[in-house]
């Protein structure tokens, strides 16, 4: 296999070095190095990260292939600097057996864009009344270690117990939900004083706190560990805190879109903000940064939802929750986190790559970048900046809530294994 | 005047002003033998309901037939919301059809203000009701009838509702009437009060432009008016409240609470009423009860707010008042 040369890339930000590719490794990273026998990319003082992972992207194959596929979603995830995927369990069939989730494994070797680590799911048919086989799926090709039941909540506190306890035994990871249904009935978006003036449906920050507190307790009691999907509330960053200082094995993640937006936006009725959990309020956006950057929560996670164009061109009710996120993630972390001063890019590449890795066991992912580690690596040219054109999205779907804004940042280069799955913006 | 009416909250002073001065030319309309003017001859517009609401509709297409218009219902009853296609589609449709305004009542909030700025159709529209969000032409309605009862018909020509005391009792939570009070008495410079369990309130009310009472007893003497909202009765179902008979002991209106109301002050209701629950016979049958007023204030006030979106600048009342004697 080929050689592969970036020249003059800043590894994690710091002073511009070179990174020697050899086949799918890292052969060396120094200064000066030649580039006899290499193809040359010069990175002009870009910056090089490990490759991202996603711990929560939907790819809705298979059953939703007008939304999304794995090759579409996997492009998508290549030209957002990502190299693996984790794929949410509420496809049609629900991936709740060791076949489905095989499917999505095979589909994703197959395409090769970047890894697609299947999720499972916690309950048969995610009606959280009965453990699906989380042991055939951990045990199945796809070696599933995240279960989840995405897109509802599991609710009932004993079948959370139950799962929590299960997963022991072969070091797999529960991902909440965390959404009180009965709280949430009729919700359409955050409660507050912006939800009572559009007369939509409220949808309280304690249906998702209550939750995330019952489940950090039920961790506790059983001695397991939990991870929390995109934590959208002040109230719930306090919780996590609160739990980690006492020594429970839990881990959080953010949306990209929850460090940026807030339920103003919904004053337009545009249902490109309609999402699930809901936009909150400024407050809440400050403190999820905070928590971000002071790593109460652990890592940023897409939760990219792609939905066709008639899904969401209608009225408010109607519309599909969700926006895709993938090919703008890096931007927006860039945005809010960066730009901001609260993380540099040595903490971008633990929150969007080294920790979701290891949250969801994605060996070979989320590594130091240096000599002999794989070659999954994603150049971002941070001086970018350029307004979001959905028309040239890899994705199937185009609900971005960022069309038309300038945010700053492109990857220009993404590698897989040493391939290139993404040169100068372009997919391979 | 904008080219849309969505919400009670969009109008200024002066617009809202000018609506109920234009009511009250229209409102002569209705004293002629023929009741119709020519004004809208030749505009077509089109009831479009998603939500049953006779009352509503009937009201718009009187309004819109002494116009002159040409009127179009489209029911467009069991078309679910689910299915999101059905607004778009129904919009562009008309569209197609040339229509100039769009009367809209939809079951979800917000569906008029999308069918306003999603560039699906170029009419006007004309929010007739949309979820819990808004019901501007009934704020406009209710105002015009205090406007008359507490400042005098003609000698309230000009005039806003500036020092009226206005309370709103019930559930104020589910009620686009509510809303879009709050919203247009605020600007006519009346002050609010909202009576209500706190359970029937919505979160971030303290807000809004208006004070906020538990307490309905306490409330009543400083009352010039007393609209009371209605209750649906599948609330109980939600726990928004105990029983029935509790709602009526502490927040319905009887001859008792009537009493304790100044002499001049009125009782409203957008209808219908649930007798016996929210107001009780003696209160609803009685002359300070306005909901009678109410109704035939509503032909007006459509005939207004359609006149003065789609009218353009030619006087709404071609022939002059003198013809009247
Ligand atoms: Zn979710």
């Amino acid at each position: 296999m080929s050689k592969t040369l970036i020249r003059g890339a800043k590894v994690l930000g710091g002073e511009p070095q070179d990174v020697l590719i050899d086949g799918g490794t890292i052969a060396e990273v120094g200064g000066g190095l030649s580039a006899e026998g290499a193809e040359v990319v010069e990175a002009d003082g870009k910056v090089l990260l490990p490759g991202l992972v996603d711990l929560h992207t939907h790819l809705r194959e298979p059953g939703r292939e007008d939304s999304e596929t794995v090759l579409t979603g996997t492009r998508a995830a290549a030209s957002g600097g990502f190299t693996t995927v984790f794929a949410m369990a509420n496809t049609f069939p629900v991936a709740d057996t060791a076949g489905v989730v095989e499917q999505v494994w095979r589909l994703g070797k197959e395409h090769g864009y970047c890894d697609v680590q299947p999720i499972g799911a916690v309950t048969v048919g995610l009606d959280g009344r009965k453990l699906a086989e989380l042991g055939a799926m951990h045990e199945s090709a796809a070696g599933v270690t995240v279960f989840s039941d995405d897109g509802k909540c599991v609710h009932d506190a004993v079948i959370m117990r139950r799962a929590l306890e299960y997963v022991k035994a072969f070091g797999g990871v529960v991902a909440q939900h965390a959404q009180e249904p009965r709280l949430t009935e009729g919700a359409e978006m955050n409660e507050g004083i912006v939800s009572a003036e559009l007369g939509l449906g409220g949808w309280p920050a304690v249906a998702e706190e209550s939750i995330i507190a019952r489940d950090v307790l039920l961790a506790d009691h059983v001695g397991s560990r939990v991870h929390i999907c995109h934590l959208s509330t002040a109230g719930s960053v306090e919780i996590v805190r609160w739990a980690k200082s006492r020594g429970i094995a839990v881990t959080a993640e953010v949306t990209p879109h929850h460090l940026l937006l807030t339920d103003e936006l919904v004053r337009t009725y545009n249902p490109v903000y309609k999402v699930n959990p809901p936009l909150r309020t400024e407050r809440d956006v400050m403190a999820l940064r905070e928590a971000l950057a002071d790593g109460t929560i652990d890592i940023v996670a897409t939760d990219h939802a792609p939905h066709p164009h008639e899904d969401k061109d209608c009225e408010w009710a109607a519309a599909a929750m969700g926006m895709v996120g993938l090919e703008t993630a890096l931007s927006v972390v860039q945005e809010t986190m960066v730009d901001t001063g609260l993380l540099d890019w040595a903490g971008v590449a633990d929150r969007m790559s080294v920790k979701p890795a290891q949250i969801g066991q994605a060996r070979g992912h989320g590594r130091p970048v240096s000599a002999g580690e794989p070659a999954n690596l994603t150049l971002v040219d941070t001086a970018y900046r350029g307004l979001v054109e959905p028309a040239g999205f890899a994705s199937r779907s185009r609900n971005t809530p960022y069309e038309g804004r300038e945010l700053p940042g492109r990857v220009t280069h993404t590698w897989l294994r040493g391939k290139a799955t993404l040169v100068d913006g372009k997919l391979t | 005047m904008q080219r849309h009416l969505i919400s009670a909250a969009d109008l200024t002073r002066d617009d809202a002003v000018l609506i109920l001065d234009t009511a009250e030319e229209m409102a002569r309309v209705a004293d002629r033998p023929i009741k119709k003017l020519p004004t809208l001859r030749g505009r077509t517009i089109v009831n479009l309901f998603f939500e049953d609401s006779t009352r509503t509709r009937i009201s718009f297409e009187a309004a819109e037939k002494r116009l002159s218009a040409d009127v179009i219902n489209f029911t467009a009853k069991g078309s679910s919301v689910s299915k999101g296609e059905s607004l778009k589609d129904t919009a562009q449709t008309l569209e197609a059809m040339g229509v100039d305004a769009v009367v809209i009542r939809h079951g979800a909030s917000g569906a008029p203000y999308r069918l306003a700025n999603s560039g699906w159709i170029d009419a006007a529209v004309v929010n007739a009701g949309d979820g819990t969000h808004q019901h501007p032409t009934q704020a406009l309605l209710d105002a015009f009838t205090m406007r008359r009862r507490l400042v005098g018909p003609d000698a309230g020509l000009g005039q806003d509702l500036e020092g009226k005391r206005i309370t709103l009792v019930g559930d104020v939570l589910h009620s686009r009437v509510a809303r879009s009070n709050v919203d247009l008495l605020h600007t006519l410079g009346a002050e609010v009060t909202l009576v209500a369990p706190p359970t029937l309130l919505p979160v971030g009310i303290e807000t809004w432009p208006c004070e906020v009472s538990y307490d309905l007893d306490s409330t009543l003497p400083k009352s010039d008016a007393v609209m009371m909202l209605r209750v649906q009765r599948e609330r109980m179902n939600a726990a928004f409240f105990p029983t029935e008979r509790e709602y009526s002991r502490r927040y319905g209106l009887d001859g008792d609470r009537m009493a304790r109301m100044p002499g001049h002050a009125i009782v409203m209701h957008p209808g219908p009423m649930v007798r016996g629950m929210e107001i009780t016979a003696e209160v609803a049958d009685s002359d300070r009860c306005t909901v009678v007023e109410q109704v035939a204030n509503g032909v007006s006030i459509r005939m207004a707010v359609l006149y003065l979106l789609l009218g353009g600048n030619e006087p709404a009342v071609t022939h002059p008042r003198t013809e009247e004697k």
